[in-house]
This record gives C-alpha cells, structure tokens and sequence, in this order.
C-alpha cells in the first residue's frame, strides 16, 4: 500500500522526463550539435587495432610455431606454464583442456583452452596484441605476436611445424569449437517465466 | 597515506622496472597466490571516543571532505593485484544506491590513471563521420540522468562454485551495485557521427592495459546505452571508469567497458576474448550460448543474514535487493518456510528500470528454525528460478549468470547461515 503513491508519483515523473527528452531531435535541436572533430586518417589508424574473423585488422608480417615457442619461454610461461598449463584461476591455461566430447556444461572444472573452446583463430592475436605481456602490453611486434599464435595453435594440433602464419593464414584456419557457439536464446523467455 | 601502499602505486613501481629492465620483467608479477588472495582486511579504526553526553560538550569541526561514522566501516574485501575484483558489502547499504566508493570492481589489467583533458573518444567504421571527442565534448550535448545497476555476470558463482554457511550477501552476491549514472546518450552520438544502415555491431574499447574491448549490438546502442561521466553527484570513480565509461542498462558488467576510448562500428560482431573464450555459457547438447548479455531478474535477502544473529522471537524485517536487466521489479515474495508459501513483500522504494529496488517483509519468527527467502518478478513476466530449475536446464558446467534464490537458514538460536541450495 506505501509502495503506491511513490510508484504513481514516479511514472508521473517519468513520463513528464521522457516526453521532454524524446523530442530533443526534433524541432527545438539539431539532427546534429557539430560537436568534436574529424579525426585524421593517422590518428584513426593509431588506435584501429581490431582484429576481425575475417582477417580484417591484421597488419603485415608472419611468424612460425619455432619462433614463438622461443618467444612463449621468455615472455609468457612464467604465468602460462612451461606447456601452456597455466596457473588457474590467476592465470588460465592455454593449451592442452580435452577434446572430443564438448561436455562442458557437465563440470566447469573441464579445462577450456584454445583448441577445445575458442570459436576463432583471430581472436588469439587479437588478444595477445592488445593484453600481453600482463604487465608489457602492446609490446610485441607484429612478427612476435603471429609467431606466438602460430606457437599455441601448433600446440593445440592447429597448425602443422614449420607453418608460416600471416595476415592470410591465420584466419583460414577452422577452430573445432566454432560450430558449437549459438546466439543468446533466452530472448524468447522474456515473455513467460520459462527459464533458459 | 592510503595511497602509497595501494595497487596502484605498486603497480607504477612495477612499470617502472619493466621500462628500466627493457621490457623483461616476468619475475616481478605477482603469484598466482597473490592474485587470488583475499586482503586481509583493514584494521578497525580506534575504538571512538564518545563523550557520555555529546549534549554537553561542543563538537568536531567541519572538514573539507566527509567521512564516515568511526562507528560504521563497510568494506569492499578487494582481492587480487592487476586483475582483482571487490565485492560491495550489500548487508551494510540502505535504500538503493550503492555509495561509490562501495561499488563492485573488476579490473582485468589494473586500475589506470587517466588525465581527463586528454582523454578522447574515437567513433569509426561504418559512419558518415568519424569523429573524435574529448570529454568536456561530450559534456556539451544533452545529457540524461538515470538510475541503473551493474552486475557482472560472474556474480553468485563463489557461492555456486563453494558455497559456505558462512558466506555474507557481499560473498554470495557482491558484484551488483546501483547508481544515478549522468552522461549523454549513445544514441546521439550514432546520430552525430552518421551511423550506416549496414552497422549492426559495434566494438566498445576500454582505455586500460587490457583494452578491453566487447561487441555490442547498435540497436542496444540506439536503445538506452549511454557514455556516462558522472556516478552520484560526481565524477566516475577511477575504478568505474573514470573519466567516461558506457553504460549498458541490464546488461552483464563486463559489457559496460570502462575508461571508454573507442567505438568502432560494423556489420559482424568482433569476436573479442571477452565474447568467445569468456563470458559463453556452455549448455547441455555441446551447444555454448554467446552474446549473453541481460542480467536475469534477481534477489538477495540482506537481512537476516549471516553474520547476523536474531535476539529472539519477535517481529524482524526482513529486507533485500531486487533487480532484473530485462525491465522493471514487479513483484517480490518472501517465504519464511523454505518455499512451500509465499507472500508479496512491500517494495520501498520506485520500480525503476533495470535498478535496484529494495523490499521488506515484516516476519513474526517464533523460534523454530526457518529457512527463508525472496523470489523477484520482472515486468517481462520472469520469475527468478530455484538452483536446482537453473541446473537442470544449464547443466552444473555453466559460469555466468547465477539467478537462482538465495535463502538464509535461522537456527533455534537466532544465528544465521546461507543455505546454497534451492
């Protein structure tokens, strides 16, 4: 009952805010206030460092599994493991988690490494471009960071010795994990109280 | 003071090794224990001094910036050192807003600090016109004022994963918290940049040492999202964001990148780490749901809870939070029996959308053990599930989204315990 008058009062109020709010496009403002700047094609280019499935993002150059395991021992396996294995939970393992019978939604203890859980190639560069080293990130170079890809993913059975990965290959390559991912499917629930 | 010996500090002293060492510095992360220890928290302040009658004697002087009561000293038990989270003790709020500096952390590379006159903001890809703001930009448009909670989605899983009795609501459910968020609407930045038809997706990246990045739906961006600046009458805190972060109102915390530096339209979703290896929820069927993004309606008793111990039969409140990511709290029941009856508690406060609404029961407990709990009910018709509804239909491997009711066990004695499973 106390709840009511407050709740009233409050759609009142909301409903006077929207209305004021909604027509701020419309006649007394602008499609467009013209504020900020156009930025330079150099200082988009600076900060455009996403890297898409497609392969949209990557930047030249190209490593091999033998490089980055080199690489892998000087920079990475102090928090990843000698072989990938990690510190969990602090630092996840890479490589290495089961693979066959994705029953991960049996016990959140099975491992979810590279090979058996991640649905695309390139979002291993992408990672590791932008977040590691932990505590050097944006240190490695373009060669450094597809060496190391090329390392984990020869590690997870993804990428024969000897390959060269680049701009090319990288994307190419079909992760086994890529063909369980499903859109959010609870949007249906929203209606009832079926839980999802 | 407080600073020298935080994080932060230590972390700029890290830095600077790696910068006078060439960049090699694996030696001095810290452990995977220190990453998961849990602070030891501060030492309680000095017993105050009250005089016996404050009545007859003057008081302290007013100061520049408040403090608390020395009698009351909420926590956040922060855990971790570059990646780190800190739970919002709930059993110590009233009302529905969180103070900041109680807000729910999780941070993936540390807290950066960040100079708010050269913070920019970059909208690119599929618009008419990239363009680029700085913040006191952002503040000339036409700003809203809205309440929201933030949840990660991780939210609960201690108490799924190693559920205690002697867990407090901050350890069951301590990533949640509500505040009055002030900036401008997404929505109108789309607009002043020109975003095309063919943009469905757009990358959100933070401006931290992990650079954050997640791929957000546009019509989320034309709907509620906002590029907050402002958190309960001030600026964002650091460690939400400062000095601009986005607000996705329902959706899971991570989404709401911090320390926002860039937005990037496009036709596909980006597939970041943070949408693919994290953040999935595997289901029965080898099928893994991704792009999960809205917080299920929820509830949490606040109290009684443990450490709590009821004095006696007699009238008690109990009080609690609810909240849903998909609309407004309709309804909250409360049972006193484990289940078996329910009955509607008084909502307290305004049924704002996707925030926190705080609800009371008032219960005759008549001293024999009980098992209680609270169960919310959004506009969208959604009843918040037991654990056992969410287990058979996500399988015990899921990671994200924990919805399920909570309940707190009274025994004879009064004392309180968290009874995990419903």
């Amino acid at each position: 009952m106390r709840g009511a008058l407050v709740i009233a009062m409050t759609l009142a109020v909301a409903a006077c805010r929207a209305e004021a709010r909604d027509d701020y496009l419309g006649d007394k403002e602008p499609q467009r206030f013209g504020i900020g700047h156009t930025p330079t094609p150099a200082e988009v280019a600076a900060l455009d460092i996403d890297v898409s499935p497609n392969g949209a993002g990557l930047p030249a150059g190209s490593g091999t599994p033998e490089q980055g395991a080199t690489i892998y021992a000087a920079k990475c396996a102090s928090c990843h493991g000698k072989n990938g294995e990690g510190m969990p939970p602090a630092y996840p393992q890479l490589v290495g988690g089961p693979k066959g019978a994705f029953n991960f939604a049996s016990d959140y203890k099975i491992p979810r490494t590279i090979g058996n859980y991640w649905p695309y190639s390139t979002t291993l560069f992408d990672y590791i471009r932008r977040a590691m080293p932990l505590t050097a990130p944006g240190s490695l170079t373009a060669d450094q960071t597809y060496a190391l890809s090329a390392y984990l993913l020869s590690r997870e059975g993804l990428l024969p010795a000897g390959a060269t990965l680049d701009a090319r290959s990288l994307p190419a390559i079909q992760m086994p994990a890529r063909s369980h991912f499903v859109l959010d499917d609870r949007r249906g629930s929203t209606g009832g109280p079926k839980v999802r | 003071m407080a600073e020298t010996t935080s994080p932060i500090s230590r972390r700029k002293l890290i830095a600077g090794a790696a910068v006078a060492a060439g960049g090699v510095l694996l030696t001095n992360l810290p452990g995977a224990d220190a990453q998961q220890a849990v602070k030891a928290p501060a030492p309680p302040p000095a017993a105050p001094v009250a005089p016996d009658d404050p009545t007859k004697v003057p008081g302290a002087p007013t100061t520049a910036v408040g403090e608390r009561s020395p009698f009351v000293h909420p926590q956040r038990a922060p855990v971790g050192e570059i990646t780190g989270t800190s739970l919002t003790p709930l059993q110590d709020l009233t009302g529905t807003i969180t103070p900041s500096d109680l807000h729910f952390t999780r941070i993936h590379a540390g807290v950066p600090t960040i100079d708010p006159t050269k913070h920019k903001l970059l909208i690119h890809g599929l618009v008419d016109r990239p363009l680029e703001f700085s913040v006191d930009d952002l503040k000339r448009f036409p700003a809203v004022t809205r309440v929201h909670f933030v949840e990660c989605s991780g939210n609960g899983r201690a108490a799924y994963r190693t559920p205690k009795p002697e867990m407090t609501p901050q350890q069951v459910d301590g990533m949640t918290s509500n505040s009055e968020w002030t900036g401008v609407p997404l929505a109108t930045l789309f607009h002043e940049a020109g975003v095309q038809t063919a943009a469905k997706w757009f990358l959100a990246e933070g401006g931290d040492a992990s650079l954050l990045d997640r791929s957000i739906p546009v019509s989320k961006g034309r709907d509620d999202a906002l590029v907050v600046w402002g958190q309960n009458g001030e600026p964002l805190r650091p460690e939400q964001g400062f000095p601009i972060r986005l607000l996705l109102p329902g959706y899971e915390g991570n989404a709401n990148v911090k320390w926002l530096r860039r937005i990037k339209l496009g036709a596909e979703p980006f597939m970041t780490r943070w949408e693919t290896s994290k953040y999935t929820d595997p289901l029965p069927g080898g099928k893994i749901r991704m792009f999960s993004f809205e917080m299920d309606a929820k509830s949490i008793i606040t109290s009684p809870a443990y450490p709590e111990r009821l004095s006696g039969p007699g009238w008690w409140p109990i009080r609690g939070l609810a909240w849903s990511g998909r609309g407004r709290i309709t309804r909250v029941d409360v049972s006193t029996d484990g289940g078996k009856t329910w009955l509607a508690a008084e909502l307290l406060t305004a049924l704002t959308n996707k925030a926190h609404v705080r609800f009371e029961h008032m219960w005759q407990w008549n001293g024999n053990e009980s098992l209680i709990m609270s169960r919310a009910t959004d506009d969208q018709g959604y009843v918040q599930p037991t654990m056992a509804q969410l287990k058979a239909v996500r399988g015990p491997g899921t990671d994200y989204h924990f919805n399920s009711i909570r309940a707190w066990r009274i025994a004879r004695d009064g004392g309180v315990t968290f009874e995990a499973n419903t």
